[in-house]
């Protein structure tokens, strides 16, 4: 049997041979993509006390820190009517699937060198499964966000029913940045004491503590280079519906910030990933 | 030509690698060494090049002008010493590295262990690891799950299948792994130095197992060390030699051709540099003065080691004795057990070692060989400088041969002086009263 080579073709090996078939063969490889994915979900919370319970304590208590430190005591506004906490949550959602893909997938190639000095597969798989990990601890905040809004009796409009988008669009953010910071790493690891601090600063940075509204209306355009603006507003808007209307100029700057990212960390990644083994 | 699975043209890969420079270690010195190292990593950075460790950086080739051709089917071995390539040309072959320069054209699927067991996961059980393990040497589930009996079968671990991996013995964790691997379906097989996990009885399973894998009319590159092995399974063999084909050609003639390619390596070998002392060379020699890669168990054990001093007095020259599963069984220091320290005057030096007879176990051997002052720091250390074999171990013409596969150890003890029994008397026999 040859389920990865079904065309009689030989395969040909030599230096810098941009290989056309990569798509096809990350395709194929699926199934590695969902045991890798698989064995760090059934790993995670092995030998811990209160197992799963973590994912709904870690989300949980930043919340309601930056409820209190933002709201109570910076006495910012939230949007429209809507509950600080709810407001926070919302934008403390995407933002939380951004980071820990982001510093989970550049980190990823480095702790399989044990796999890719050993054997081929395509070296995109790596930092693509770890989405999963991070996937499912955002659907245990997602459940924590139904209780919140359950306690504060609001209902969601229909904008809800974009929401896949919009974590689809945060899945997209953040995989950009992190397969570039994943190839750099492989060369030079300075990279990895970066992407710790892009996402300590980025909390800060980004509109997750507060409402976007905040900052003036004159720089929205310019802040809205930071691609999780946009995504975060486009939660706070499929959640908290008519209260949070999008900026769409703003989205747009984003939504092209995320598209220029993706392309050249996928280019970035492509070309260095046939030295991993030697490198790494 | 439709029945070439495998044809390399011209193959080469490169390295670049780096050394670290003699300068002294005056303050000034290594401030502007590591000022200059971090200008260069800078500029390579920018350049998004890979940085290189080091004070200055050479090319390295690794493998050059390789040209052979693998017919469909057909069963070949690749040998040669530490460094020789083989390890490179499998790295090409199984595409975890791309060749610098030349090509490889392959045909069909290609399923290349050069390890058993990658990717498992310690907190994982045996079971989920199979499919773990499978996945990643690129079966489908289904395809696992078709063969999940035959490999737990073929693993003897049965038992401990629903058991994590960290609590397995070495033993039960390398059945389980090589178990997986050996039912891999693929058209080219590549195999490196697999063959050495497990005792004697799991070994001979092993070896019929790939057998059967090449009686199937499978094309199966196999590398070993163990020339036993290789010579059972191959009709052909390519030898390898400082990146380049030595000879190709019929595996008795291959086998003889390595046995002089070692004389050859003297030199060939890069060990790099200590500070004060290089260890250049070494080799084994036997009574006539031969080199040689065997020992016959009971003679003298022979080495030659060349090696280059500044002067430095009281360095000494060490060696660590290690069997096949690299574990250490005998240690020997010039200067701590005999007081006897590198020649004060500089220069290059051979110095023969002769050791007393042992009698170790069949299998295979090698020698770390150090220079510096005993416990206290190294100056060069070159690990597996020196493999050797013994093939046949049979102190006092016992009718077998002791090897190292049958887990009793690598040296097969003797007596000095006949076993005695004494009889004790009777009354000694007498079971003790219990407590109550």
């Amino acid at each position: 049997m040859s389920s990865l080579d079904p065309d009689n073709r030989p395969l040909i090996l030599e230096a810098g041979r941009a290989d056309h078939q990569y798509w096809i063969d990350l395709w194929r490889y699926r199934e590695l993509f969902f045991i890798l994915a698989w064995r760090d979900v059934a790993v995670r919370y092995k030998q811990t006390v209160i197992g799963v319970i973590w994912a709904f304590v870690r989300p949980f208590m930043t919340m309601v820190v930056f409820t209190v430190v933002f709201g109570s005591l910076a006495k910012l506004p939230s949007e429209g009517s809507a509950p600080y906490a709810v407001m926070v949550f919302a934008g403390l959602l995407p933002w939380t699937l951004f980071a820990s893909v982001l510093s989970e997938a550049s980190l990823s190639v480095i702790g399989s060198a044990n796999l890719i000095t050993k054997v081929y597969f395509p070296r995109l798989v790596v930092p693509l499964s770890t989405i999963v990990v991070a996937l499912i601890d955002f659907l245990v905040s997602l459940a924590i966000l139904a209780g919140l809004m359950l306690w504060y009796g609001l209902v969601p409009g229909w904008q809800i029913l974009l929401l896949p988008l919009f974590v689809l669009l945060a899945l997209l953010a953040a995989i950009g940045p992190a397969i570039w910071a994943a190839s750099l790493i492989v060369k030079y690891r300075d990279f990895r004491f970066i992407i710790p601090f892009v996402t300590q600063i980025g909390v800060y940075v980004s509109p997750v503590g507060f409402s976007s509204k905040v900052v003036p209306e004159h720089w929205q355009m310019l802040y809205s280079i930071n691609p999780m603006v946009g995504v975060i507003d486009g939660f706070r808007w499929c959640i908290l519906g008519g209260d949070s209307p999008i900026y769409w100029p703003g989205f747009l700057v984003s939504l092209v910030v995320i598209a220029v990212m993706l392309a050249w960390g996928a280019h970035a990644f492509r070309r260095s990933e046939r030295a991993f083994a030697d490198i790494i | 030509m439709s029945d070439v699975a495998i044809r390399a043209e011209k193959l080469g890969k490169k390295f670049i690698i780096g050394h670290r420079a003699e300068v002294g270690s005056v303050f000034v010195d290594v401030v502007a060494r590591g000022f200059r190292n971090a200008l260069r990593k800078g500029t390579d950075m920018l350049r998004g090049r890979a940085m290189v460790e080091g004070d200055t950086v050479e090319e390295f080739w690794a493998l050059r002008d390789v040209d052979f051709e693998i017919k469909r089917g057909e069963v070949v071995s690749i040998i040669g010493h530490n460094g020789a390539g083989k390890t490179t040309l499998l790295k090409i072959l199984s595409r975890i590295t791309e060749p610098s320069e030349g090509r490889l054209s392959i045909k069909g699927r290609v399923a290349s262990l050069l390890e058993v067991g990658t990717g498992f996961h310690p907190e994982l059980t045996g079971r989920e690891n199979v499919f773990l393990n499978g996945a990643i040497l690129g079966m489908t589930r289904a395809e696992v799950r078709r063969r999940f009996d035959e490999i737990i079968d073929f693993s003897g671990v049965e038992k401990f299948i629903d058991t994590p991996v960290k609590r397995y013995s070495v033993g039960m964790y390398a059945r389980l792994a090589f178990a997986v691997a050996a039912h891999l379906e693929s058209e080219v097989l590549v195999i490196d130095e697999v063959l050495a996990v497990g005792d004697a009885e799991f070994q001979a399973r092993c070896l019929n197992r790939m057998s059967a894998v090449a009686d199937a009319g499978r094309t199966v590159l196999f590398v070993s060390h163990n020339l036993a092995a290789v010579t059972a399974l191959t009709k052909r063999a390519i030898v390898f030699q400082s990146g380049r084909v030595y000879f190709d050609g019929a595996i008795d003639e291959a086998v003889a051709h390595y046995a002089t390619s070692l004389r050859k390596v003297k030199n060939g070998g890069n060990w790099g540099k200590g500070n004060t002392t290089s260890l250049i060379s070494a080799m084994l020699v036997d009574a006539s003065g031969t080199p040689t890669d065997r020992y016959e168990p009971g003679t003298p054990l022979r080495l030659r080691v060349v090696l280059e001093t500044s002067g430095l007095r009281g360095m000494s020259l060490e060696l660590v004795l290690r069997d096949e599963h690299n574990l250490p069984i005998g240690f020997y220091s010039t200067s701590v057990f005999n007081q006897v320290s590198l020649p004060g005057k500089p220069g290059q030096y051979e110095c023969s070692l002769v050791l007393e007879p042992y009698w170790l176990a069949s299998g295979e051997y090698c020698f770390d060989l150090m220079t510096g002052l005993t416990y206290v720091d190294t100056d060069h250390r070159v690990d597996n400088a020196l493999r050797f074999f013994v093939e046949r171990c049979s102190p006092d013409a016992i009718p077998f041969n002791f090897s190292q596969g049958k887990g009793n150890g690598a040296l097969a003890m003797r007596l000095a002086s006949p076993v005695e029994f004494t009889e004790l008397p009777a009354a000694a026999q007498e079971p003790k009263p219990g407590p109550g």
